[in-house]
Parts: C-alpha cells; sequence; structure tokens
C-alpha cells in the first residue's frame, strides 16, 4: 500500500517539480538578462575588477531590479507577513483580506444577479432576445475604462469604500454565471421535466426540485471563473479608488517608487489569495457532489 | 376501421351484461393528433377510438411510429389530441394530471442523480405535500414491493438497469395512482431482466387491481402481461385490432409455452402483419 501511495504522489509530484524547476531557471535567466546592463553598470562604477560570479550575484541582488528573482519576492514576502502584525499596512495579508472583502462581497452579489438574470433567461423568452445581447455587450466595455467613473458616480451618490470596488467586481462577476447558469437551468432532460408535469409540478417546484440541482455542475464551473475575476476585478478597483488598503493600492504605490519587489510580492500575494479562493470553491462542490451522490 | 370499433367492448361480447362492466378509465372517442413537421403534416394518431376498463391491463403494441407513445401521452395528458374526444377517469386528461390520478413510467428510469433511490420514491410525494414520516413509510413500503429493500440510500448509478427501472415503477406507485402508465418500460433490458420484470409486474397488477396501459412492442410481452392487446399500426397511426387476450390472472412464465399463449400471439402477429408491418 505504501508503495502505491509513493507512486500516485511521485506520480504527482514529479511533473509538477519538472514545471517548477523550469520556471525557476527561465526566471533565473530572466533577471539576468534584464538586470544584466543594470548590474554591469553598478559593477563598473565601483572601479573594481568583476567577474561571472560578481555579476550574477550583484543581477540577483538589485534592490530596485527590472524583474526581481523568486527569492527576493519570496524574502519580501515572508517579511511582510511575518514582521508586522496583521492589522499593520505592511503586512501583505491586511491587503489580501481588504482585496477579499471586496472580492468575496462583489461575487457573492454577482452570482445572485447571475442567476436571477439566468432564471429570468429561462423562464421568460422575451427575455433571452432583450437581456441577453445587453448582458454580452457589458462585458465588451473594458473594465480599466468604466471603473474610475463607476467609483465617480457612486462616490457622489454617497457610496464610498468597499462598495463600489464590490459593484465593479460584481460587474465582472455576473457574466460567467449568467452564461453558465442559463446552460445549467436548461440542462434537465427532457424526460425529467415530463416527470414533474406528470405531477402536476408549477414553475416553482420544478426551479428547486429540478432545475436547481440539474445546474449545479455548471455553477460550480462558472464560479471557479468568476471567483478569479472577481480578484482581478477587486484589484483593478483598488487603482482609481484611492484607497489606502488593498492589494491594488499596494501595486501603485510600489509602481509609484518603483519598488519593483513589491509590485511582485504583491501580484504573488494576488494569485495566492485568487488560489485560496478557488481552493474553496473546490471543496464547496466537493461537499455538494458527494451529499447529491456523485460517484 | 370497423374492425376495430367492433371489437372495442370485447367483454359485452363474451356475454357479461353490459351494467355489470367495471367503469371505463380511459374513453378515447376518434382521437386525432397531427403534428406540423417542417415539409409535411404528420398524423401521428388517425381517429383513435378505446375503452379501457378499471382493472384492465391493456397494451399498445406496434411498430415505431404506430401512435403507441403518442396515445399513451395524450391519456397522460403530455400532448394535446387535435381532434376527437377523450376522457381519463370521468374527466379531462389535464384534470386527471392536475389530481395525479395516474403514475407514469417513461422508457428510460429518469431517476434524478443526485437524489437517493429513496429521495427518488418520494420526490412526488414531496410534491404533494405529504409529511416527511409518512413520504418515508410510503416509499419503503413501494420499494419493499419491487423488491429493492435495502437499497434506499443508494444512488441511481450504483443500481442495474432493471432495478433502476423498478424504481421508476415503484416512484410511479407511490402516488397511489388509480392508472399506471408504462411506456416500453423494458424496452432497454436484456431479456433476462426483461423476464424477471414481466413476471414481477403481473404479480404487482394481480395483487393491487390497478388499471395498467402498457406501451410495447414486444409480442411475447404483451401476450403475457395484458388482458387485452391493442394493435396498432403506423402512417398514420391507428388501431388495427383489439385482441382479448382471456388467460388465467395467475400467471407464471410457463404460460408462455402453451398453446394458449400462442395462439393469441399468433392473433397478433397476424394483425401486425395486416398492417403491413413487416413490410419495411
Amino acid at each position: 500500500m505504501t508503495t502505491r501511495v509513493g507512486v500516485t504522489v511521485g506520480e504527482r509530484l514529479l511533473p509538477l517539480g519538472v514545471t517548477l524547476l523550469a520556471v525557476l531557471v527561465l526566471w533565473y535567466a530572466g533577471t539576468l538578462w534584464l538586470n544584466g546592463p543594470q548590474a554591469a553598470e553598478m559593477l563598473n562604477r565601483a572601479g573594481t575588477d568583476w567577474g561571472a560570479m560578481d555579476f550574477a550575484r550583484r543581477a540577483f541582488t538589485m534592490p530596485r531590479p527590472l524583474l526581481p528573482t523568486p527569492d527576493q519576492i519570496l524574502v519580501e514576502l515572508h517579511k511582510s507577513v511575518t514582521g508586522y502584525p496583521l492589522t499593520n499596512v505592511r503586512n501583505l495579508l491586511y491587503h489580501a483580506g481588504v482585496t477579499a472583502g471586496a472580492a468575496l462581497t462583489g461575487l457573492g452579489l454577482g452570482v445572485l444577479l447571475g442567476i436571477v438574470l439566468a432564471a429570468g433567461i429561462v423562464h421568460v423568452k422575451v427575455l433571452e432576445h432583450s437581456l441577453l445581447p445587453w448582458v454580452i455587450a457589458s462585458q465588451t466595455i473594458p473594465i480599466l475604462a468604466i471603473a474610475p467613473m463607476v467609483v465617480v458616480i457612486l462616490g457622489n451618490a454617497g457610496l464610498t469604500g468597499l462598495m463600489p470596488k464590490a459593484l465593479i467586481c460584481m460587474y465582472l462577476c455576473f457574466f460567467p454565471i449568467t452564461v453558465g447558469m442559463v446552460k445549467g437551468l436548461r440542462a434537465a432532460d427532457p424526460l425529467w421535466l415530463d416527470l414533474m408535469r406528470t405531477y402536476s409540478a408549477g414553475a416553482a417546484t420544478t426551479f428547486w426540485k429540478l432545475r436547481t440541482p440539474a445546474s449545479l455542475p455548471y455553477l460550480f464551473a462558472s464560479l471557479k471563473v468568476s471567483v478569479a475575476i472577481s480578484v482581478v476585478g477587486a484589484i483593478v478597483a483598488e487603482l482609481p479608488t484611492g484607497g489606502q488598503a488593498g492589494i491594488g493600492t499596494r501595486l501603485l504605490s510600489g509602481s509609484y517608487y518603483g519598488q519593483t519587489i513589491q509590485i511582485w510580492s504583491a501580484l504573488v500575494m494576488a494569485a495566492l489569495l485568487s488560489m485560496a479562493l478557488i481552493g474553496v470553491v473546490r471543496v464547496a462542490e466537493t461537499v455538494v457532489v458527494r451529499q447529491a451522490g456523485a460517484r | 376501421m370497423v374492425l376495430a370499433q367492433t371489437s372495442l367492448q370485447p367483454s359485452e361480447a363474451a356475454g357479461g351484461a353490459p351494467d355489470a362492466l367495471p367503469r371505463p378509465i380511459v374513453q378515447a372517442d376518434k382521437l386525432s393528433l397531427v403534428y406540423q413537421a417542417t415539409d409535411k403534416p404528420v398524423v401521428a394518431l388517425s381517429e383513435v377510438s378505446l375503452i379501457i376498463r378499471e382493472g384492465d391491463f391493456v397494451s399498445l403494441i406496434g411498430p415505431s411510429g404506430c401512435g403507441k407513445t403518442t396515445l399513451l401521452r395524450v391519456i397522460a395528458d403530455l400532448e394535446r389530441p387535435t381532434g376527437g374526444a377523450i376522457t381519463v377517469a370521468g374527466t379531462t386528461p389535464e384534470k386527471a394530471r392536475l389530481d395525479r390520478l395516474y403514475g407514469y413510467v417513461f422508457q428510460a428510469p429518469a431517476l434524478y442523480p443526485w437524489r437517493s433511490i429513496e429521495r427518488n420514491v418520494m420526490l412526488p410525494l414531496e410534491i404533494m405535500g405529504l409529511p416527511k414520516a409518512e413520504r418515508q413509510a410510503r416509499a419503503r413500503a413501494q420499494l419493499e414491493l419491487v423488491g429493492l429493500a435495502g437499497f434506499e440510500k443508494k444512488f441511481p448509478w450504483q443500481l442495474s438497469g432493471g432495478m433502476q427501472q423498478r424504481t421508476s415503477i415503484a416512484r410511479a406507485l407511490a402516488l397511489q395512482p388509480e392508472l399506471l402508465l408504462m411506456d416500453e418500460p423494458f424496452g432497454a433490458l436484456d431479456e433476462i431482466t426483461r423476464d424477471h420484470l414481466n413476471l414481477h409486474l403481473t404479480q404487482l397488477w394481480r395483487r393491487m387491481g390497478k388499471t395498467c396501459v402498457f406501451v410495447t412492442h414486444s409480442i411475447s410481452e404483451a401476450v403475457f402481461l395484458s388482458t387485452r392487446i391493442v394493435v396498432m399500426s403506423p402512417r398514420p397511426g391507428r388501431i388495427l385490432d383489439v385482441i382479448d387476450c382471456d388467460l388465467p390472472r395467475e400467471r407464471t412464465l410457463d404460460l408462455r409455452e402453451t398453446p394458449e399463449f400462442a395462439a393469441i400471439a399468433h392473433r397478433v402477429r397476424e394483425g401486425l402483419k395486416e398492417g403491413h408491418s413487416y413490410d419495411d
């Protein structure tokens, strides 16, 4: 048994390890290439003779590199996460928490809006032709262009802080949900629908007892897309809000001061946040699917 | 058509007084159903007249396209006829459907994969609004009746095709309907399972005395199960013959080896031949 488990773990870890190694090699090569000119100039200015090792060491430890090395980013992340309390603005987890709050609020609203729109489209024939084009058109507008305007307009209406960010997230999140759920709510087998009819079940009963459970796989597929989008949406929304906190703010201040290591560690934190949220969705899916007795 | 009309009330011809007949559950009078297909209209049912009485086990048999499933769906109010009249349990099919007077078994088990076997059987009872304890008691009783006690917590994919179809019969019976409508319920099963379920079904029918309408394209299945066999023919879908199947109500698989059985099967086959069912 142990060898079998060992083999499966090995089978899983090996490809992952190989790709990770390849990424790291390419990354370090990239830092040499991108930071090279700057590093050489610094070494020349110092006046002493330098060899390949000096050059590499210099390129890997630039204070403001064009491309920081993975170890620089990890050190920065570690310093930020462990060096300060959770409520401190220097702690990236604090910023991640702020962004996650906006992303999750926006995701929640987006899921709600997406499901309501999908239910409407599925049940009212007219809505499919009147609503769906607008839903699609809404996603052709670049969010970067519309976000500042949303923030300004909502600010005038007295909405500041979390809500504008959440609404921008919602704007991005509802689309995959609507598209997925329109398909999901129609995924019920015609026989299953006939069966409901023989029970003289109304539209509401059919919706809750048949259409909703039949649509769950589609909901989870859409949710995974929406979760990732929600984090992007929250970060984009943080840029024009001039907020004091959030991964977006951190990115912005990093670019003001040329703190590339800070930018990259914020980016890594954003990726980790997305992965964590997708992980939560996965767990929820597993629980729901197991409850529904899937194989 | 004349032949079909005269043989509609075989029990009368058999000598029973008309007032002693069980009450009619399904009464179809010159029923027609025409689909508007893209190129030309398709006549699924043409002037179909039929009376099904309480306690009958009526099989509708014929080749594909003869309208047997359509007729069943009209009885169930899953399709609306374009002509003629039909009553189900003395009322319109729609009223009968809304009153949940029939149970319907589809060609496929049509179990909801996210529900356990027990909760599948409980589904119609949930919709009826029965309290939980009664739902469970009824579901358990029905599952036991179809020989699936002990499988309550399993999910559909964990059961064989035959067991799934038995679940769907239990689900239809859980409603305690007056009328059981079955659309080729064993069509997708292998012959051994089918024999087994036929035996099961005929015992169930004898015990419960429900009226059954059974669509099939198997002659031996029809003869084995039925009290009357309605032979249908396609293009347009119509009734060719109604054959009395006066075998004893108590039936075992051995019955199929008897000359009486063979004689009725022969008549059904002749009826189908008459409708040129073997032409293509």
